[in-house]
């Protein structure tokens, strides 16, 4: 069972990336999107026999021995992984589903259908990796199917070059995860996770070598892992690719940057807690990096105008959120909140998907407003997935919707804990809700409420001209809703969105947690951060809500009650309105450190060493003076009988010469 | 003082050496050309006939005969060529045919 829930993916991959020509789009359609509900089913089946305690260990090859490095190709079949399964498939079913009304006027539908289910492929082989390089083949795997779905309508130079800078800045990640897989297998002789555990706490003390300096050998494995999850969940500093990579398909955005493929550095972080559980300078990092992720998104949502954008970095928000959890040492509270954030999140792109398509691939939210009563369904879908986005719940239950729950959970456990760093992981989580709410309401009421046009003074001349992949007749059009096949999904996560918090909070991180994790994470001795979380103070309790509230008051009276507030706000602060609107002027900071120094040692050595020295004294020069020698060679040839005749006189009367002194001498 | 071998050979090696500068310095009429070969021919009929009296073989005599008929072969050759040129190129100046230039 558990190889069909990984490997139908890859068939139906296989049937529509061959023979999609041959069944047609409907066809790759119908086989992807079927293959992909049966592993659907399967996925929760896996997760409820897990959930009683039905571990499962499958063995399908040997992939490469070498030495002592042995890796396999194994099914690791644990409550993390069975968590992850119910994620995956389910959000790539329902994406599937949603795709084929939403990409229902593209030709190249068979290709995209066959990527989509060769990410499910890769992204399932990642969660089911029982050895790190079946974990970095599933991981790279991803990373290449993000790069060709964010460039999928490759005849656009943006979609292009987003498509790039994911891949290039996944590339830096990788480049510490794949040292922290060399480092790990030095440390442990080993690279399956097993052997790793059981090795890892005989490393607690041991130094390592490393640029010349003498390193704890945890810290030094579990930072380098860190950096490839930091890479692939988008955290500060290596988050740029992700609000470019909305360039892609908005289901693609749903699927890939929202809800699987950025939380897998979550996952990797869980799945490795054993060794993570060691390091507390490397939790340390991991909550200082997620929570000023979660603060810095956030800030820069406030201000962005594409609607897609604003989600983007919601998510990259929440993801700072999931790692606060596992820094505190709460990997099961991390993990509820990328379970819980993939459906409201996947909700959200999806019902942005869905307005876009309304607003006839406009994406700017200044040419919206309105929309509340044109596409009713789509809007109470974007309440809902908003609502749980900023955690409305009631305060001291485990009810309320999702992000209500496991949100409201990281904070407190982050207040909770005494590891160094969890102070300010506290701080920015907290005042993130507040900044979560505003950002979430503000495009609420800017697309959903008022009237069109409303903001259309703000807009910029022709800025939506290079929005959408068909943004040629975009404005008054009457909105319409999308069909029914976009809004089932919808429907299906919104549910998720409401009860997905509640119903699990206490298998998660309530009391039922022990039993229901077991093995597959680990908690150090001194680890008692989901006991603790319990019986933080109230006011600490009360203060996301009171955070929410105070967004949504703010939101409430700048879009709807005084229309121009934000403006008279934006001109009263000019300097940090541009600071927020340019992202914290990551992109040109990076272009000036990085992608300039690297476009000259490029044209340095293309130029100068590749042109002038190797082509300049190799094959140019040779065949240059080649050309000079013929050149002059050529001037011997006028072309005039006498010369021909008088070079023939020269050498008759020279050979003569020769052979009449010669034959005086002999 | 009779005339002997050495006069003829001075005589053919001088009308050699007309029909070579005739080739070599002569830039204006292709006939010109025809006309030196032909010389430096005869040049070498009168190598070939002084040679032959001066040993009293006749075969250099029979030989000088055969180059006669071919050189006379040759020149109507060439002057049928000549003429097919001159149709095609409008001109037989030495100095208009460099074709072969490089």
């Amino acid at each position: 069972m558990y190889e069909l829930i990984v490997f139908l993916p890859l068939l139906g991959f296989l049937v529509a990336g061959i023979f999609g020509p041959w069944i047609g789009a409907r066809g790759a359609e119908y086989v992807t999107t079927g293959l992909l509900g049966v592993s659907f089913v399967l996925s929760w089946i896996a997760f409820v026999m897990v959930a009683g305690g039905a571990d499962a260990h499958v063995l399908l090859g040997n992939w490469f021995t070498s030495g002592k490095l042995v890796a396999t190709w194994a099914l690791r079949i644990d409550t993390l992984t069975a968590v992850m399964l119910v994620v995956v498939t389910t959000v790539s079913f329902l994406v599937h589903v949603y795709s084929v009304g939403y990409m229902s006027d593209d030709p190249s539908r068979p290709r995209f259908f066959a990527y989509l289910s060769l990410f499910t492929f890769a992204m399932l082989m990642l969660v089911t990796s029982d050895n790190l390089v079946q974990m970095f083949f599933g991981w790279e795997g991803v990373g290449l199917m993000s790069y060709l779905l964010v460039g999928f309508w490759y005849e656009r130079p943006a979609a292009n070059a987003a498509a790039i800078k994911a891949f290039v800045v996944n590339r830096v990640g990788d480049f510490g995860f794949s040292l922290g897989i060399f480092l790990t297998y030095y440390l442990t002789g080993s690279i399956a996770f097993d052997q790793v555990f059981a090795a890892a706490p005989g490393l607690v003390g041991k130094t390592v070598h490393f640029i010349g300096f003498n390193w704890d050998a945890v810290t030094l494995a579990c930072l380098l892992l860190f950096m490839g999850a930091m890479g692939k969940s988008a955290q500060f500093l290596l988050h740029v690719w992700l609000p470019d990579a909305m360039e892609g398909p908005t289901p693609v955005s749903a699927l890939i940057h929202a809800a699987t493929m950025v939380t897998a550095g979550v996952f990797m972080v869980a799945r490795l807690s054993p060794l993570f559980e060691l390091s507390s300078t490397a939790l340390s990092v991991v909550t200082i990096v997620g929570a000023t992720t979660a603060f810095f998104a956030a800030t820069v949502g406030l201000v962005q105008n594409d609607i897609k954008k604003v989600i983007a970095y919601s998510t990259c928000s929440q993801l700072g959120y999931m790692f606060v959890g596992l820094g505190v040492g709460g990997y099961s509270i991390g993990i509820f909140h990328l379970f819980t954030h993939a459906f409201f999140k996947a909700l959200l792109f999806l019902g942005a998907g869905s307005v876009i398509t309304a607003m006839h691939h406009e994406q700017d939210m200044r040419a919206m407003g309105g929309l509340r009563k044109e596409i009713p369904f789509t809007f109470w879908m974007m309440i809902i997935g908003t609502l749980a986005l900023t955690g409305v719940g009631i305060p001291f239950t485990p009810i309320g919707f999702a992000g209500f729950v496991s949100k409201d959970a990281i904070i407190e456990a982050a207040f909770a804990s005494h590891r160094y760093g969890a102070v300010f992981g506290f701080l920015c989580t907290d005042i993130a809700a507040g900044l979560t709410a505003f950002y979430s309401w503000r495009l609420v009421f800017m697309t959903f409420f008022g009237h069109r046009g409303d903001w259309a003074a703000t807009l910029p001349a022709k800025a939506h001209g290079d929005h959408g992949h068909d943004a040629h007749d975009h404005g008054d059009h009457a909105a319409h809703e999308s069909p029914l096949v976009m809004l089932a999904p919808l429907a299906v996560l919104a549910l998720g969105a409401t009860f997905a918090g509640t119903a699990f909070r206490y298998l998660f991180i309530g009391g039922g947690h022990e039993g229901f994790w077991r093995s597959s994470l680990f908690l150090g001795q001194e680890n008692h951060i989901l006991e603790e979380m319990e019986h933080v103070p109230v006011l600490i309790s009360l203060s996301p809500s009171l955070f929410m509230l105070g967004g949504l008051a703010i939101a409430y009276y700048m879009y709807l009650v005084d229309r121009t507030a934000p403006a008279r706000l934006a001109n009263a602060f000019p300097a940090i309105y541009r600071f927020l609107l340019n992202k914290w002027y990551f992109d040109e900071l990076y272009d000036f450190l990085f992608v300039r120094p690297a476009f000259a040692v490029g044209r340095a050595f293309w130029k100068g060493g590749d042109g002038a020295i190797i082509d300049g004294l190799g094959p140019d020069g040779v065949s240059a003076r080649v050309l000079d020698v013929a050149r002059s060679a050529v001037r011997l040839q006028t072309g005039y009988v006498y010369h021909y005749a008088f070079a023939m006189l020269i050498g008759a009367a020279a050979l003569t010469t020769w052979y009449l002194f010669n034959g005086a001498m002999r | 003082m009779g005339i002997g071998l050495s006069n003829y050979l001075t005589l053919a090696a001088m009308v050699f050496t007309i029909g070579i500068a005739g080739i070599i310095l002569n830039h204006k009429n292709i006939i010109i050309i025809l006309m030196s070969v032909e010389l430096i021919l005869l040049s070498v009929n009168i190598n070939l006939i002084a040679f032959s009296t001066y040993s009293g073989d006749l075969t250099g005599q029979a030989f000088s005969l055969f180059i006669l008929t071919v050189a006379a072969a040759e020149s109507a050759i060439g002057l049928a060529i000549l003429v097919a040129y001159y149709r095609n190129r409008g001109s037989i100046a030495v100095e208009d045919i460099n074709s072969l230039k490089g």
